[in-house]
């Protein structure tokens, strides 16, 4: 029966002491001080620091990843132009060359034609030497001989002439 | 426990933990600012404050492992107690709510700390100091937000309810702000670092005392020891709740109090 005596002697459990008020608020407000003053900010901070690392690095992986992907575009564009230069030269080359195989194949025709003209003239013209030449000296030739022959002279000039004309004419005509 | 081991001495045979347990002398003369309690709050602030300077000191982005170990605490009141209950402007309330949640957690875990052994909060002024803050606090933010007669008319006639149940509704809804909530809110924390306390000094004296018994008693108090042990733990888990619920619902008191109607 005795604790019960005890237990009626102790305080109520839910009355407050005032020293324990008292410190109680001030223990508390110095904490309160103490950690929003010299925690919380540092603890932002380096919440802050982090966000802040971790969204710049990712911007710069993709700004690399934007600048890579226009290097590329734009050396696809380079090469494709390249080859459509290649290509254009090519055709262009082409073109010419057939042009100037045409070309030099015309002038050699034409040369070949010209030098075939000439050659035929010359010989027509040598041939007519030749024919005049042979004429008169068979004509004197042959007035020798007949002279000779007929033992007749013959100087009169016209007249040796027409015989010798008459007598190439049969010739031909004989020919 | 100095009535215990007098009665004890005189024969008088076990005398159950009572609440004159809670009631210690000072630990310098006669000063009652030397109590035990009241050391071990100042203990608590000096040590929460120590700990959280240094692991906060260099703000690393690489945080070591006491600046991980101090911001996963912080971080826990920022975001999952703070920012998911009060919502956009969480970051001013982010310092008050993490002083509460360390300092009560800090407080109540010295119950089961070897040497120190006995929660602060289990003397029933503190929590009613801490009580007395988050009720200013949040009144003070809801008038503050909306306006003093906004407010209170909000309180008292709320909003979109027949009228005829204002009769019924308006004295439960000034009961609820202005003596349910702080009385609660602090009662619930006394109450069970009190019962905690009182559980573990049953089962540890009371193990203590069968062991001084005969025989018979002495192969009985081993039992009473485990017991004792396996309540600790329970404790623990006891301790870090009631600081988790005291913070969490001081939140949810200044989200209600920056809502436009609650």
């Amino acid at each position: 029966m005795r604790f019960v005596d005890v237990a009626a002697e102790s305080a109520n459990p839910l009355i407050p002491h005032t020293a324990e008020l008292v410190v109680g608020a001030i223990a508390f407000t110095l904490l309160f001080l103490v950690l929003r003053s010299k925690v919380v900010p540092m603890f932002e901070k380096a919440f802050a620091a982090r966000t802040e690392a971790i969204q710049g690095g990712m911007e710069r992986a993709e700004k690399a990843q934007l600048e890579a992907q226009n290097a590329l575009v734009q050396y696809n564009d380079q090469l494709s132009k390249a080859r459509e230069e290649a290509q254009t030269l090519r055709e262009e080359a082409r073109v010419q060359g057939v042009a100037i195989i045409d070309e030099l194949r015309t002038k050699a025709q034409e040369e070949a034609t010209r030098i075939t003209a000439s050659a035929h003239a010359s010989i027509e013209a040598e041939r007519q030497q030749a024919i005049t030449s042979l004429r008169n000296e068979v004509g004197s030739l042959a007035i020798q001989l007949a002279s000779k022959i007929v033992g007749e002279a013959l100087d009169d000039q016209a007249r040796q002439s027409r015989i010798v004309d008459r007598f190439l004419d049969d010739l031909e005509k004989s020919k | 426990m100095r009535t215990l081991h007098l009665l004890r001495a005189d024969g008088e045979g076990f005398v159950p933990p009572s609440t004159n347990d809670f009631n210690l002398p000072p630990v310098f003369g006669n000063n009652e600012y030397t109590t035990k309690p009241i050391l071990l709050v100042f203990l608590s602030v000096i040590l929460i404050s120590v700990f959280f300077i240094l692991a906060s000191r260099k703000a690393a982005i690489v945080p070591s492992k006491l600046q991980f170990a101090g911001e996963s605490i912080y971080g826990f009141v920022r975001n999952d107690l703070a920012r998911d209950n009060i919502g956009h402007e969480f970051m001013r309330f982010v310092p008050y709510l993490f002083t509460l949640f360390t300092f009560i957690l800090t407080n109540n875990i010295f119950g089961i700390v070897p040497l120190l052994q006995f929660p602060a909060m289990s003397h029933v002024s503190f929590p009613y100091v801490l009580a007395i803050f988050t009720f200013i606090t949040f009144h003070y933010i809801g008038i503050r937000k909306q306006g003093v007669v906004k407010y209170f008319k909000d309180i008292m006639f709320m909003p979109g309810v027949p009228k005829a149940a204002y009769i019924l509704l308006t004295p439960l809804e000034l009961a609820t702000f202005f003596i349910v909530r702080p009385l609660t809110l602090s009662l619930r924390l006394f109450a069970n670092m009190f019962a905690g306390h009182l559980l573990l000094l049953v089962f540890i004296l009371g193990g203590d005392h069968l062991l001084k018994g005969v025989i018979g008693l002495k192969l009985i108090s081993p039992f009473a020891f485990a017991f004792g042990i396996g309540l600790t733990f329970f404790e623990f888990m006891v301790q870090c709740l009631q600081a988790y619920i005291f913070t969490l619902l001081t939140a949810l008191y200044i989200a209600g109090a920056l809502a436009d109607e609650h």
